[in-house]
């Protein structure tokens, strides 16, 4: 262990997966709640074709990424509040269209393929000190957010009638929400990779969310088991010589299914 | 001029091309209790959403106690929703849902004071041995208490309840109608309630008022259980309906 933390390679990645483990920890509570699971799947893979789209066109690839992701974001929240088409319907169309676009600039390009699959998988070792910056920045904000708007997100979550009832402006508050959603993963995905991002929105909440008899508790659970399972994960990976974003999404597969017979068998919240 | 709990001047509501409601004219005293009934689709809801000011309204005015409905304190106005929205999955026990009523946002933790001013709510309404229950393991009596119990820990001054009594059994009904009028008479409530049940409203409303797109009746019971006004209302009145008419007029 203390072996491991003498590389500064494996220190970065333990910053980084703590940082992706409490983005996904928090803003997955919302996520699956609001039974959005499949938004960052899609989310992930506009980032592809932001990510392919910035590299066609010898770009920072992220520079191109975030606000593509952005405006989908706001796309996907717009349809939801404004028409009658459901939610995994419209994240279905945007997810297919940005992956054919992604293909299609990785197929234009001719020099950086390998680079655009780096993304598919991330690079959770080869975090640079600037994206630790970043994502750390973006994790500040994130509490700062936290502060001011978990009160009523989570109200909205529970009931969005009983929250405008009580002046809460929830369709406002859900887009600069879906935006916060976006840019964590969009962040995420340079760290774990695009195939890879959604489970940390998922399943940690999800797991949180078996042995949770509040939001706040379910928030909580989510985002230490969020971090503890990266922070595991990345040191089983560079033990084992296992891919990192793997060893930490089996992981905490690992610790839902454990928690899941748990529950059935105590029979805890039944 | 005389000020009015809830005022509505020619008010229509269409979606896109639809008309839900029509040309409502419609004020209530303050203090008062009214009763609103319609078939199904009739606009019940969307006037009650209009009132709270959830729909703007295509034309006309809506005030409450004398303002838009969103320049209120939001303080003043308790709201009963139809339970069929609720998330059962969602983590949250009785408390948690009744902190909502004192604060209007959702807690992340329950302060003494709160907690202390929950559970006097939660003995008036009977439901202070649940307090801690998750929201999934209640019954739909035990849930239109939490309910009622969030929406009146504020004292409101207007009371709005969406079909409260609906799915539940006729014991936990009479209880829950004894708390509505206990805050009618205590706190000079005005209550304005949406149901299917005629024979509530016949015996515990002060004015009924009988809605199908239009409004097509608004008084006292009396004047408004007549056979013309609910004809014109349902279009007919079924074999069950006439049935319970006739007790009621018996009684």
């Amino acid at each position: 262990m203390i072996e491991i933390l003498s590389h500064s390679f494996a220190i970065k990645a333990i910053l980084a997966g703590i940082i992706v483990g409490f983005l996904g920890g928090f803003y997955g509570n919302f996520v699956v709640q609001r039974k959005m699971s499949f938004l960052g799947d899609g989310l992930a893979h506009v980032t592809f074709g932001g990510v392919a789209l910035g590299l066609l066109l010898e770009f920072e690839p992220f520079a191109i990424a975030i606000p593509f992701t952005i405006i989908v974001a706001i796309a996907l929240t717009y349809l939801k509040e404004k028409t009658s088409l459901e939610i995994d319907t419209a994240i279905g169309i945007f997810f297919a269209v940005s992956v054919a676009l992604g293909v299609l600039f990785i197929t234009l390009n001719k020099h950086y393929i390998s680079d655009a699959f780096s993304y598919l998988f991330g690079s959770i070792l080869l975090v640079s000190k600037l994206d630790l910056f970043i994502s750390y920045a973006f994790g500040f904000a994130t509490v700062i957010f936290a502060l001011i708007f978990w009160k009523r997100w989570t109200y909205a979550t529970f009931d969005s009638e009983l929250a405008m009832v009580d002046r809460i402006n929830v369709q406002f508050e859900n887009y600069i929400l879906s935006v916060l959603i976006a840019l964590s993963i969009v962040i995420s995905v340079k760290l774990v990779g695009i195939f890879l991002v959604a489970s940390f929105l998922v399943i940690p909440p999800a797991t949180a969310k078996l042995i949770s008899n509040t939001f706040s508790q379910m928030t909580i659970l989510s985002i230490i088991l969020g971090i503890v399972s990266s922070i595991l994960g990345i040191i089983i990976s560079i033990y084992l010589d296992f891919p990192t974003g793997s060893t930490v999404i089996l992981l905490q597969s690992g610790i839902f299914l454990i928690t899941t017979i748990f529950v059935r068998l105590t029979s805890y919240h039944r | 001029m005389k000020n009015y709990a809830v005022e509505l001047q020619s008010v229509s509501v269409f979606f896109g091309k639809y008309c839900v409601i029509h040309d409502i004219n419609l004020s209530i005293n303050e203090a008062e209790f009214v009763t609103i009934i319609g078939p199904n689709g009739g606009g019940k809801t969307t006037l009650l959403k209009t009132i709270l000011g959830l729909i703007e309204p295509t034309n006309g005015n809506v005030k409450v106690f004398s303002k838009k409905p969103d320049e209120m304190n939001y303080f003043e106005i308790g709201y009963v929703p139809q339970f069929k929205t609720l998330d059962r999955s969602f983590p949250a026990r009785v408390i948690d849902l009744v902190a909502t009523g004192l604060t209007g946002r959702w807690n992340f933790i329950i302060t003494k004071e709160a907690r202390k001013r929950i559970y006097e709510v939660l003995e008036k309404t009977g439901i202070e041995k649940i307090a801690n229950r998750p929201l999934k393991k209640l019954s739909g009596g035990e849930l239109q208490r939490v309910y009622l119990a969030r929406s009146i820990i504020r004292t409101p001054k207007l009371l709005i309840l969406d079909e409260p009594a609906t799915g539940i059994d006729t014991i936990a009904e009479v209880d829950f109608s004894k708390i509505i009028e206990e805050l009618q008479k205590t706190y000079r409530t005005t209550i304005l309630l949406v149901t299917h049940d005629w024979e509530y409203a016949f015996h515990h409303s002060d004015r009924v008022a009988l809605l199908n797109k239009k409004l097509i009746c608004f008084d006292t019971p009396k004047n408004v259980f007549k056979e013309d006004n609910l004809k014109q209302t349902f279009g007919h009145i079924g074999h069950e309906h006439t049935m319970q008419f006739t007790i009621d007029k018996n009684d």
